[in-house]
């Protein structure tokens, strides 16, 4: 074994790779629960890879045998079931946890120098998830698969002059068809995963090189001891890999607990209209996107005009990817800075979550309304972040980690 | 251009909150339970005799269905297959749906994934909802799917309901005489049928369940395997948990 290794080492650093992002990858040995969620996603990640293949082996990309072969799946092919629940499931999963470990940013500053790339990478790694989350989404060819995609394409084509153009353009049809069904399924099962592979493997990467942030903020690396290891640093493996494999297992309950008793959780994870085939005579009563979009969906819903609706929308997602350089604090961790910090984040959560909410049900005058307030909510944490983060006194942060 | 009236529909929807929901009838509420076979298998005969006629299952197999209901390949060989049809065939009907425009103005609906789709509740109470109304092509109405294109095929078994039947109501008692005066369902009948309103309901009954097992024919084996999972990660819980301790423990 040792013959073979050192073989390959002397044709590939195999031992050296596995060294600086393994054995002694030093990270901050005060790693909390909220810590969890990025190995979390690569699970995931490699779910959807496993089973998304195995789909594909039965799937038909067309419009006539999409809806029929994803019930072939269901009934025919050995526990292909089991193949298209772990994919669905794996979805919103994916979502849930990619959420949280945001959150986990936000709240310890992860996105402030020196992480500023590690944030971008993550951001895009976001934006191409939703990508491929909304493509997926219609190959079921289902009624909620045909008129989610029908409404999100034709926001581009509130656009200004090129809209027309730019949503003919993507849907390769003057509605959405088979044509649109076909070139989904090829970005979906082969553009995209090759772009959210490489942007996993960039933002590791950066990750690696400036090393991990912790609940305390405090860089690891300016305490070090006479080898030159940070004193407050603990080699990935062995720790953090048996310390994850407990939060794996956790997961994977939840997970698998969702898999094989509720998969249409509720019709959250699986809508009800989608259990009938797409028709593009009939419309939906009505149109709800999957829970993940929901927050996007109510700010959209929420602007009286059109354009300006796809533009705030767009600047929601857009405004994250600069939050590095609106926070203005000296410190990292939310645990050091003042009460308003604490209150924004706070406050931005909640309009998160209701705006979630408000994407799913019926819009009325009262919810839009509220929808309003919520999405200036949302964007006040981000524009008012530059002032609120200067004025606002912080704590003094320790030299070493706590707890 | 239609492009164009799509996006202002749908925008204008967007912004006004036009999205209505369909009105919400009250429906009747029933537990189905698929690990009753007898009721299945009922469910399935009645299926074949009344539905299949019009409603396709044009995703299932007749063969599968045979095997989860633990009816013999010979049986429902000699008794549910008409003509040269295999039993590995899917259930499809032979009636078109050019044709059946033409008979219905919609073709009837595939029905695989019906009980998925609305919902029990939604069949049970819609299979009980027909009631006599003359200003229809096909003489009734249904109280939970309005000005249906559907005919009341099992008015032979229910007989017709002389009113709009009243679903989703707990049956009022009267406190004198301790009769029930008003319940879920119809109660007065212009045609009588051969059924008595408590077996016509266990009929519906049989059949909804059947309907719920084809929606998804792999959840029976899907919570076997999923506790057997659930109980593996239990297990693995334990492993690792002492495993990670085991390391932490020089960690301070």
């Amino acid at each position: 074994m040792q013959k073979l290794i050192n073989w390959i080492d002397e044709r590939l650093p195999i031992v050296e790779a596995f060294e600086n992002h393994m054995s002694k990858y030093y990270a901050p040995k005060n790693f909390n629960v909220w810590y969890i969620f990025g190995v979390l996603s690569m699970v995931v990640l490699v779910n959807q890879l496993l089973t998304g293949i195995w789909l594909t082996m039965s799937y038909n990309p067309t419009a006539e045998g999409a809806f029929a072969s994803v019930e072939y799946i269901m009934r025919d092919v050995e526990y292909g079931w089991l193949l298209r629940y772990l994919h669905s499931t794996g979805a919103s999963a994916f979502f849930v946890v990619v959420y949280l470990h945001m959150f986990r940013g936000l709240m310890y500053g992860s996105y402030q120098k020196p992480r500023e790339l590690i944030w971008i990478f993550g951001m895009t790694i976001y934006l191409a998830l939703m990508a491929e989350a909304f493509m997926g989404y219609l190959l079921p060819w289902g009624q909620m698969s045909y008129w989610g995609a029908q409404v999100i394409v034709n926001l581009f084509g509130a656009i200004p002059y090129i809209g027309e153009d730019l949503s003919l353009w993507i849907r390769g049809d003057y509605l959405i068809s088979g044509i649109t069904l076909n070139r989904f399924f090829a970005l979906h099962v082969v553009a995209l995963p090759i772009v959210i592979l490489a942007l996993v493997v960039l933002h590791i990467l950066a990750l690696h090189t400036v090393g991990s942030n912790n609940p305390d903020g405090i860089e690891i690396k300016k305490n070090k001891d006479e080898n030159g290891i940070p004193k407050d640093g603990i080699p990935f493996h062995p720790f953090y890999s048996v310390h994850d494999l407990v939060g794996i297992v956790v997961f994977l309950f939840v997970f698998c607990g969702v898999v094989f008793f509720f998969p249409e959780m509720g019709g959250y994870f699986i809508e009800k209209p989608n259990f009938e085939p797409a028709n593009p005579l009939k419309t939906p009563d009505h149109i709800a996107p999957v829970w993940y979009f929901t927050p996007f969906y109510a700010m959209l819903r929420a602007v009286p005009d059109a354009f300006l609706g796809v533009v705030v929308m767009g600047a929601a997602i857009a405004i994250l990817f600069v939050l590095p350089w609106l926070d203005k604090s000296p410190v990292k961790s939310i645990r050091y800075k003042g009460w308003m910090s604490k209150l924004a984040l706070a406050l931005l959560v909640v309009s998160f979550a209701i705006l979630g909410y408000l994407g799913v049900v019926v819009a009325t005058p009262e919810r839009t309304i509220l929808a309003r307030v919520l999405t200036v909510m949302y964007f006040a944490y981000f524009i008012l972040m530059p002032w609120f983060t200067r004025i606002e006194k912080t704590k003094p942060v320790p030299e070493r980690v706590t707890g | 251009m239609i492009n164009k009236i799509i996006l202002a529909s749908i925008l204008s929807f967007c912004s006004f909150g036009l999205f209505a929901a369909g009105p919400a009838v009250p429906l009747d509420h029933i537990k189905t339970n698929i690990e009753d076979q007898e009721s299945l298998q009922n469910g399935l005969a009645t299926f074949m005799n009344y539905c299949f006629a019009c409603h396709s299952m044009q995703y299932a197999r007749y063969e599968r269905a045979a095997d989860d209901l633990g009816i013999p390949h010979n049986i429902f060989e000699e008794n549910l297959l008409v003509g040269d049809v295999k039993i590995g065939q899917l259930m499809k009907i032979a009636m078109s749906s050019d044709q059946a425009k033409v008979w219905f103005g919609n073709p009837p609906p595939d029905l695989t994934l019906s009980a998925r789709l609305r919902g029990p509740d939604w069949l049970y109470s819609y299979l009980r909802g027909f009631y006599a109304d003359p200003k229809r092509p096909y003489g009734v109405n249904n109280a939970v799917f309005k000005d249906v294109g559907m005919p009341h095929v099992l008015a032979g078994l229910q007989g017709v309901c002389a009113e709009e039947p009243a679903l989703g109501v707990k049956p009022v008692v009267d406190p004198l005489s301790g009769n029930i005066v008003k319940q879920s369902g119809c109660n007065e009948f212009s045609d009588e049928g051969t059924l008595t309103p408590k077996e016509y309901d266990a009929l519906i009954y049989d059949l909804v369940n059947f309907m719920t097992y084809v929606g998804e024919p792999s959840r029976l084996e899907s919570e076997r395997i999923g506790r057997n999972v659930l109980i593996f990660l239990a297990f693995l819980f334990v492993f690792v948990y002492f495993l990670n301790k085991e390391y932490w423990r020089e960690i301070h």
